[in-house]
């Protein structure tokens, strides 16, 4: 072996020169700059009624609304998403048929008309019974007399997002490897197991950039529930109780706007931890924790 | 004693498609088999019969005097229920060509996977127990390793030692050598030859004759869905009966 040679010189070179992008750099900072002195002296956009409704009380309680409808909604689509996507690829025809038929009705309809719909739902069955077929009645409830429209809008946005939530989840499933399945098979899992311990953990790397933007979008078609009608969600209030009232449609749509704004960057930022746990094993490159261990474990070989 | 691996006319067709045409053979306690012949000849979905990974259509196959895959009574057999069939593949270890190790897992997360979730053991326990399958592949250091940064040779070894920590009272090996590097293909062979030296029932599909020269007891050549030719590897392999045998053998030695 040859004796470890003395450590060469680092590399000293002149770094090349870009001038264009710095002359392309100006030129997009001075068109911004342009449209941000424009804005701020547009009397239309009324900036000072924007300050003051940005923290306006019916204004949070109007996003805290959306955000509840949101959770809930995706939360309701994920659950019967994951029951339809496991449905779609049983051997079971009925439950591939039901599956079937529950997404050709819910993803071919537009989701403004499914709100109306289920708005519409205590005039079409007034009364709901509970009892058993021709015989005694157990529970008995009038729908007409419960004010349910937001439990309405969570239902109608949930199942309208279960269509689409089914085919992400199936999508996810079937791009890991039969082998995994086989592997976990022949080590004696179960098929529940097996989905669960070995199939869904590698699927959720493929579905959850899709579902981050099933949340997204969720967020902003809450302001269609108008449609139930449910009047208390961040569009709602900013739009068509306050701007209605002030005659100030401009500030309370950018009010709006940024609530909107606000939330989907924390969403982001959530989304990015979530595929960072993900795809845990993907990559051949070392981990940060795996490249401390190796170089400490170089250091200390080093001094001995 | 009860052979641990009994086929009797073993079929299995793939809708019209006849892959297996009647396979019998018996494998002794401690004994190692190697079945090689060309691809397509049925070797690895006869493999695949034996835990039931596919379902055979007609013959009985019996794994340490139990059917495989279904239950007889009064002359009538009862498809099993997938949780009988998981119980029973617990006790018969697959290696398979294309390793299959999870991949969001470490080395050692991947061998506690089985024994923890499967048959309950506690964790601790398990985790030792893996640490000394994972000496005894040669892969101490590569414990907290994903599969991705391993070699061929290594994940296989990996997998190997996933598969023993079930203890298998029977191993399979489906072409366990065929997707390696040609340099990384030693050190696969050296762990089943150790374990086949350490008394392991094995059934090895496998195209290296000189892994088979050296350890099979029985060495059973398929083409088209029956066995052509069976014997002690010696008896194969430099004296092949059949035309077929010569004309393989011919190929890969």
């Amino acid at each position: 072996m040859t004796p470890a040679q003395p450590a060469a010189a680092a590399i000293d070179a002149v770094p090349l020169r870009h001038p264009w992008r710095w002359v392309s750099g100006a030129l997009i900072v001075g068109l911004v700059g342009l449209f941000i002195y424009g804005a701020a002296t547009n009397k239309a956009y009324g900036w000072s009624t924007y300050a003051e409704y940005l923290f306006n009380e019916r204004i949070l309680l109007g996003v805290w609304n959306t955000l509840q409808l949101t959770v809930y909604a995706m939360v309701l689509g994920v659950v019967l998403g994951i029951v339809l996507s496991v449905m779609r690829l049983s051997t079971n025809p009925v439950f591939r048929s039901v599956a079937w038929a529950f997404l050709w009705i819910f993803r071919g309809t537009p989701v403004y008309v499914q709100l109306i719909f289920w708005g519409l739902m205590p005039t079409i069955y007034q009364n709901v019974q509970l009892g058993v077929p021709f015989g005694p009645s157990l529970l008995h409830i009038n729908l007409q007399n419960l004010s349910i429209p937001f439990l309405l809008a969570v239902i109608g946005l949930g199942l309208n997002e279960a269509a689409y939530m089914a085919e992400i989840i199936r999508a996810g499933i079937t791009s890991v490897p039969e082998g995994q399945t086989e592997a976990s098979t022949a080590l004696g899992m179960s098929w529940g197991m097996t989905m669960r311990r070995t199939v869904l953990p590698q699927a959720m790397r493929v579905i959850i950039p899709p579902t981050g933007n099933e949340l997204i979008s969720m967020l902003k078609t809450t302001s269609l529930v108008t449609a139930v009608p449910y009047s208390y969600d961040l569009y709602s209030i900013a739009s068509r109780e306050i701007a209605a009232r002030i005659f100030e449609p401009v500030p309370l749509l950018l009010v709006a706007a940024t609530w909107y704004l606000v939330i989907t960057s924390a969403l982001m930022v959530g989304q990015h931890y979530l595929e960072k746990y993900f795809s845990k094993g993907i990559s051949r490159q070392l981990t940060s924790k795996q490249l401390e261990a190796l170089a400490d474990a170089q250091t200390e070989a080093g001094h001995v | 004693m009860t052979p641990m691996v009994q086929a009797v006319t073993v079929c299995k067709n793939f809708g019209a498609l006849q892959v297996l045409k009647g396979v019998t053979l018996s494998v002794e306690r401690g004994q190692v088999l190697v079945l090689v012949g060309p691809s397509g000849s049925g070797k690895s979905t006869f493999l695949r019969c034996i835990n039931h990974l596919e379902s055979v259509s007609a013959g009985r196959l019996y794994v340490d005097g139990e059917l495989v895959g279904f239950r007889e009574s009064h002359g009538k057999l009862y498809e099993m229920s997938p949780r009988d069939a998981a119980k029973q593949r617990r006790d018969i270890g697959m290696v398979f060509q294309h390793f299959n190790l999870f991949p969001h897992r470490t080395a050692l997360d991947n061998i506690l996977e089985a024994p923890v979730h499967v048959r309950g053991v506690k964790k601790a326990e398990a985790r030792a127990r893996a640490r000394d399958l994972l000496a005894r592949v040669g892969l101490s250091d590569k414990a907290d390793a994903y599969p991705a940064q391993l070699s061929g040779g290594q994940q296989q070894r990996v997998a190997i030692a996933r598969a023993l920590a079930m203890d298998p009272k029977l191993m399979l090996f489906d072409e366990p050598t065929s997707s390696l590097d040609p340099e990384l293909v030693g050190e696969v062979l050296a762990v089943m030859k150790k374990l086949a030296a350490a008394g392991m029932t094995m059934i090895v599909v496998t195209h290296e004759m000189g892994f088979a020269r050296e350890v099979a007891d029985q060495l059973v050549f398929m083409d088209g869905g029956v066995i052509v030719e069976s014997g002690t590897p010696r008896e194969v392999l430099s004296n092949p009966r059949h035309e077929r045998t010569r004309a393989f053998l011919s190929k890969v030695m």
